[in-house]
């Protein structure tokens, strides 16, 4: 008697589908999502980055640098720039304009001829490792380049290469992957506990109907938002606090720069959350779009900022998608200051979009927020 | 402007897309008053009371609230007004203490832990102050906020079916409280579904389609709505009235206990109907007065005059 009965079956599966017509929104995640996914994975994740920017530093431009640097380029790695002095070239790693520079010792030309096998010096961003690790390794291919150049005493032979290649990891010498994992943990850790959990704290009001009952007292919405707010900056600055100490005393993360630059520049990152967070919960009717909005949010974050896949890695379209996200320049001061050192003028570049867009969103979510039920 | 009525509201209009959800509603309350407030669900009762205290700006129309204008005055008016509304709105996780709290902080109120325990008191909730508000019943829940909405000492108070789901004791019980309030010099604006609730009104206002169909003292609706009453007693009251029910005329025809009890607008159609051999002729028939609730359900059983 209680079997399965098919027109109940149908009379459910009708309802469901006038209530999925009825609620676009997860309808329209339900189709971009996946859209979405499949786009980053198909082209925009790419873990064998090409094309990196390299400088180079050459006290005399030789015939055998020109070969040299032709075949770099000609691996697909490298896109090189000639570099004035060796301040520049510190001065590109340290603000990540440049992930390698090319160190070409004097007379390096006699050298080779002489059979001295000069060295030559790569110095390499080695903040994050998978970034570098395929170009770097497309260097031993390399030393065969001269061979057709070569005076016949000093040709290529398998025991006798006529240069080599010594690449020198800076900032994370030992190349961890884990060092360039905390500095996205910071910020993906930062971006859960205060645009997520604020926007369903918010919209949890909402979908209650103790919104309603707020709106009708004195209390002011900015008031019951920014209260709401506060809690969840302090457990995210415990979060930080707590994975910094955790990576130092375990995974040996060095603690270059400030701690309170660090601290300063994250507090900008978490008002950029903040304001995205107000502006879904004044979108979101109830929760369950609130958590759809907030995760269409992350996975950008995940795959975009560079935390999980090189950033130099993806095309360029999806780069620019990437620097929209303060995420994206969040990870960059993380791992700027924690590893490299940086102090306030080599972050300065990475700030202002956050605050850009903070404002715009800010901007966004005071006109469409409303103090009434309207 | 005239602090007699503590509502005074004209011309008020609210549409929804194509929905006209409140279309020229003017009302005055006078300071003091008990305002029932009633209609069919969708009649724009909670939009009404959501526009008087500023939760919706009314499309057209305007007025005041207690003296202060309802579209620029909204947070002054919020100050002086307790709201209830439909749905329990306060804390489940918190006790009806820290609930009552709360609202007392938010109003800003001196003495507060004072005023929570003196309202907890007059409440009857001191036994459950440490309750957590999720656990209590429906009738409980209902003083919680009540007691919520009066904290700050309102002097109006709007209260949108405070009683819906409430057993009967419960909701007599809160009608005294209400009375109590009003007896202080507290105007409140109720609406309901409940007749013996709108019998203890002084003054009813019937909505329909956003429109007020007929206002005034219970007892004058009753009279003026021109509806012609009969009862009967006898045997197979039942069958009599869904025979009557069919025929030209009655509106309405329902049993109560022992007494058959048919409504319509028409004497002579009415007359015709309980004479019949196919209706009422076997029962023994005599007027009555008409009550609320005959008029509300004639009313509710109007098509919408005016509506397109």
């Amino acid at each position: 008697m209680n079997g399965f009965s098919f027109r109940r079956f149908l009379a459910v599966l009708r309802k469901e589908w006038i209530q999925v017509r009825r609620d676009l929104f997860t309808l329209q995640m339900i189709i971009a999502l996946p859209v979405l996914q499949l786009f980053l994975f198909g082209y925009a994740i790419n873990s064998d980055p090409k094309h990196l920017p390299t400088g180079l530093l050459s006290a005399d431009h030789s015939k055998y640098e020109r070969t040299l640097v032709a075949a770099m380029q000609n691996t697909g790695y490298y896109d090189i720039r000639s570099l004035a002095s060796e301040a520049e070239a510190e001065r590109g790693l340290a603000d990540g304009e440049l992930l390698f520079v090319v160190n070409i010792p004097p007379n390096f030309d006699r050298s080779v001829d002489r059979g001295e096998q000069p060295t030559i010096l790569m110095d390499a961003d080695a903040t994050d490792p998978s970034t570098i690790g395929n170009a770097a390794a497309a260097l031993a291919s390399l030393t065969g380049t001269l061979d057709r150049d070569l005076p016949q005493a000093v040709q290529s032979r398998p025991a006798n290469l006529p240069f080599l290649f010594e690449l020198h990891a800076r900032y994370n010498p030992e190349q961890l992957t884990v060092l360039n994992i905390v500095p996205g943990l910071i910020c993906i850790v930062l971006t859960i506990s205060t645009l997520f959990v604020t926007t369903l704290s918010i919209t949890r009001e909402t979908e209650r109907g103790t919104m309603e009952n707020l709106l009708a007292m004195p209390v002011r919405p900015i008031e019951v938002m920014l209260a709401k707010v506060v809690p969840y900056i302090a457990i995210g600055y415990a979060q930080v606090i707590l994975i910094i100490a955790i990576a130092a005393a375990v995974f040996g993360l060095p603690v270059r720069g400030s701690i309170l630059l660090l601290t300063l520049a994250l507090g900008l990152f978490i008002a950029s959350n903040l304001a995205l967070g107000l502006t879904f919960s004044t979108i979101a009717r109830n929760q369950m779009q609130a958590i759809q909005m907030a995760q269409f949010t992350l996975l950008p974050s995940f795959l975009l900022s560079g935390f999980m896949f090189p950033f130099k890695g993806m095309p360029v379209w999806a780069q620019w998608a990437g620097e929209l996200f303060p995420v994206t320049h969040a990870l960059r001061i993380v791992r700027g200051v924690l590893l490299k050192g940086n102090g306030l003028a080599e972050i300065a570049p990475e700030l202002w979009p956050i605050i850009a867009f903070t404002l715009v969103i800010a901007a966004i979510a005071t006109w469409c927020y409303r103090e009434t039920l309207d | 402007m005239t602090a007699e009525f503590a509502i005074d509201v004209r011309d008020l209009h609210k549409r929804y897309g194509d929905r006209k959800v409140v279309d020229g509603l003017t009302l005055a309350v006078p300071a003091g008053e008990i305002c029932g407030f009633l209609g069919a669900n969708g009649s724009g009762k909670t939009t009404t009371i959501r526009m008087l205290c500023g939760l919706i700006k009314p499309d057209g129309g305007g007025g005041t609230c207690l003296g202060l204008d309802i579209v620029r005055s909204a947070p002054l008016i919020r100050r002086q007004i307790g709201y209830m509304t439909q749905r329990f709105s306060f804390y489940d996780d918190l006790t009806v203490f820290e609930n009552l709290d709360f609202v007392g902080a938010v109003y800003e109120l001196v003495n507060r832990h004072q005023a929570v325990r003196a309202i907890i008191e007059r409440m009857g909730l001191a036994d459950r102050s440490d309750q957590l508000a999720g656990q209590l019943s429906g009738g409980w829940k209902q003083r919680l906020a009540l007691a919520a909405c009066v904290l700050h000492e309102p002097k109006l108070l709007l209260l949108d079916e405070p009683t819906a789901g409430v057993d009967a004791k419960a909701r007599r019980e809160f009608w005294d409280l209400i009375h109590d309030m009003a007896g202080e010099g507290i105007t409140v604006l109720v609406s309901t579904h409940y007749m013996d609730e709108a019998e203890r009104c002084g003054r009813i206002v019937y909505l329909s389609d956003g429109k007020i169909v007929v206002q005034g003292s219970p007892d004058a609706v009753a009279r003026g709505s021109g509806l012609v009453t009969y009862e009967a007693t006898g045997a197979d009251l039942d069958i009599a009235a869904r025979k009557l029910r069919l025929m030209a005329g009655v509106e309405a025809a329902a049993v109560f206990g022992s007494a058959l009890r048919i409504a319509g607008m028409d004497r002579a159609a009415l007359d015709r109907a309980i004479a019949s051999p196919d209706g009422g002729g076997a029962l023994a028939w005599h007027e009555a007065v008409p009550q609320l609730e005959d008029v509300f359900i004639h009313l509710l059983s109007q098509p919408a005059k005016g509506a397109s």
